[in-house]
């Protein structure tokens, strides 16, 4: 039976649908397991041979791979959510309710994304926090520390349109104590030093932009949605393949091998 | 007592526990990493020779971490289910109202300053700060490993502006402040109808120069006086390079940098002494003009 079973397996392997879709052998030899890395769209963003620290956890936290893992489970989660969802105030409470009691796996689906998203800001930072101590933005990778920085950013943005979407108590007034800030903008806002000189007021001012209206209503919840979905998460994970291609560039996870005397 | 481990245990204020104990965690990791390296005298240029293939030795290790994050995420969210709240109304305020959690220590800055500072100025320049970190930091040691002796000016820094003033502030707008933005402490029962009454007064008037004139117009006296403190507060910096205009560090930074440099520092330092300022003497304003104050 076995003998059979091996019979079938050396068969398979020699066909061309196999050939075609895996490159080489799973024979555990050097040149196979530089394949597995170089020949795998995924897996090739990592250099084939790294220095041993780099796979400490101790040394990088992991906080880095974490963080996208977490994007990864967002975006699943995230689309999984549009589907129950509408952005309209007659209807998202309503539609968070329905998920909440009547959905199968709603509540966890929602939790998920919820938690993660939260967790996504801790880990963003405790990268940065390793990154600036470990002073692995110095040269040659000063300037995807800079990316990280607008990456950051961007998580932050992320995080906050999405508190919007439920419609409820906790969201609209979380992003009313937030977007009040605007007002005070220096020259575009209607509150901020010079801005009513420069004719803001509080219905063409930076805030108004930002809410579509003069208070958080249903305009604002629209124009969250659409960044939340769409257009923070297609600049940020355009912003994550330059980041992640740039480390193998400069050198890998945690480290230019040229220049460092200690790890 | 009670009331304080009601506020910990509101699902949206369990990442903020973790977040804290998660900082402590990892601060006091990295600072014994550091001491590790720094006490040994051998560099180890031998271990960066010592290289591994990534399949097997670096997927693996991120295949188990991916794994072991899933598992603590399907659990947490199993057990413990995100905040729906009553649906929006907006006319009616809750108190105290607070922005998400990671804008907290921004909110708590309110206090302190005006909205155009502590709303728009203060993390605009936390953005552009963190991205001229590299471009100002010359200090070629210390790329790739933990170190504190070879950079303890930069990582004091970090710290100070992360741990104090980042984190800790974060910690104090979620579960020290209630109603109408008063301080509580844990034992404490958050009052609605708690009053505090307001006795700040100007810094200029700390020396008899008083903001305003009898006729509610502001005083020229108390601009001038406001403008200059803040001057100096700038010109340390100034006379620091002027003492150390020949020395190789100020050569070596050059003014661009070094200006840069001097003026995120000076106005980073500006936000506790601020802070200091309101909680000691009840300073409310340094400056007051017709169209903003500090």
């Amino acid at each position: 039976m076995l003998g059979m079973l091996d019979q079938l397996k050396a068969k398979w392997e020699k066909t061309e649908v196999y050939k075609s879709i895996f490159r080489h052998s799973y024979q555990d030899t050097q040149r196979n397991r530089a394949l597995q890395i170089v020949d795998n769209v995924f897996l090739h963003l990592h250099p084939v041979r790294i220095s041993r620290h780099a796979t400490n956890v101790g040394f990088t936290w992991g906080m880095g791979g974490i963080t996208f893992l977490l994007f990864i489970v967002l975006t699943i989660t995230g689309v999984i959510l549009m589907f129950y969802y509408r952005p309209a105030a007659e209807y998202a409470y309503d539609d968070m309710k329905y998920l909440m009691n009547d959905v199968a796996f709603g509540p966890l689906m929602r939790n998920m994304h919820r938690w993660a998203a939260h967790a996504m800001v801790i880990t963003v930072m405790l990268h940065m926090f390793r990154v600036f101590l470990t002073g692995s933005y110095k040269p040659p990778r000063q300037f995807n520390w800079v990316i990280g920085v607008i990456l950051l950013t961007l998580t932050l943005f992320l995080s906050f349109t999405g508190y919007l979407l439920p419609w409820d108590q906790l969201a609209i007034w979380a992003v009313t104590v937030g977007t009040n800030m605007a007002r005070a903008t220096p020259l575009l806002g209607h509150e901020g030093p010079f801005g009513p000189e420069l004719g803001m007021r509080i219905d063409n001012d930076v805030r108004f932009v930002l809410l579509g209206g003069t208070q958080v209503g249903p305009p604002t919840l629209l124009r969250f949605y659409v960044l939340h979905c769409i257009f923070l998460p297609l600049v940020g994970a355009i912003l994550m393949i330059v980041h992640f291609w740039r480390i193998r560039k400069d050198g890998g996870i945690s480290g230019p091998d040229v220049d460092s005397k200690k790890v | 007592m009670e009331h304080f481990f009601k506020i910990i245990s509101k699902p949206d204020n369990v990442p903020i526990i973790l977040m804290l104990l998660l900082t402590i965690f990892y601060t006091w990791l990295a600072m014994s990493k550091a001491r590790k390296n720094d006490e040994q005298t051998s560099s180890e240029e031998s271990k960066l020779a010592d290289k591994v293939q990534v399949w097997p030795y670096l997927v693996k290790v991120e295949f188990l971490a991916a794994l072991f994050v899933m598992v603590i995420l399907t659990f947490w969210s199993f057990l413990l289910d995100a905040p729906l709240e009553e649906p929006a109304n907006p006319a009616l305020t809750p108190n105290p109202s607070k922005a998400p959690w990671y804008f907290l220590g921004l909110q708590e800055i309110l206090v302190y300053f005006d909205p155009w500072i502590a709303g728009v100025l203060i993390p605009t320049l936390i953005i552009l700060g963190l991205c001229a970190i590299p471009y100002i930091d010359i200090n070629p040691k210390g790329n790739g490993y933990y170190t504190f002796k070879e950079r303890p000016f930069a990582i004091v820094t970090f710290c100070v502006g992360f741990l104090l003033l980042w984190v800790s502030l974060i910690v104090l707008g979620t579960f020290f402040r209630g109603p109408g933005w008063n301080l509580f402490l844990p034992w404490e029962y958050w009052d609605t109808h708690r009053v505090v009454a307001l006795t700040n007064i100007d810094f200029t008037e700390l020396f008899g120069v008083p903001t305003r004139r009898v006729d509610d117009s502001l005083n020229p006296a108390a601009m001038i006086f406001g403008s200059l403190i803040i001057a100096l507060w700038y010109f340390v910096p100034v006379a620091y390079l002027w003492l150390k205009r020949n020395s190789d560090f100020m050569r070596k930074m050059g003014l661009l940098r070094y200006g840069v440099t001097a003026f995120l520092l000076m106005t980073m330092a500006a936000v506790p002494v601020k802070i200091i300022l309101r909680l000691t003497l009840n300073v409310k304003y340094i400056l007051v003009t017709p169209f903003f104050n500090i």
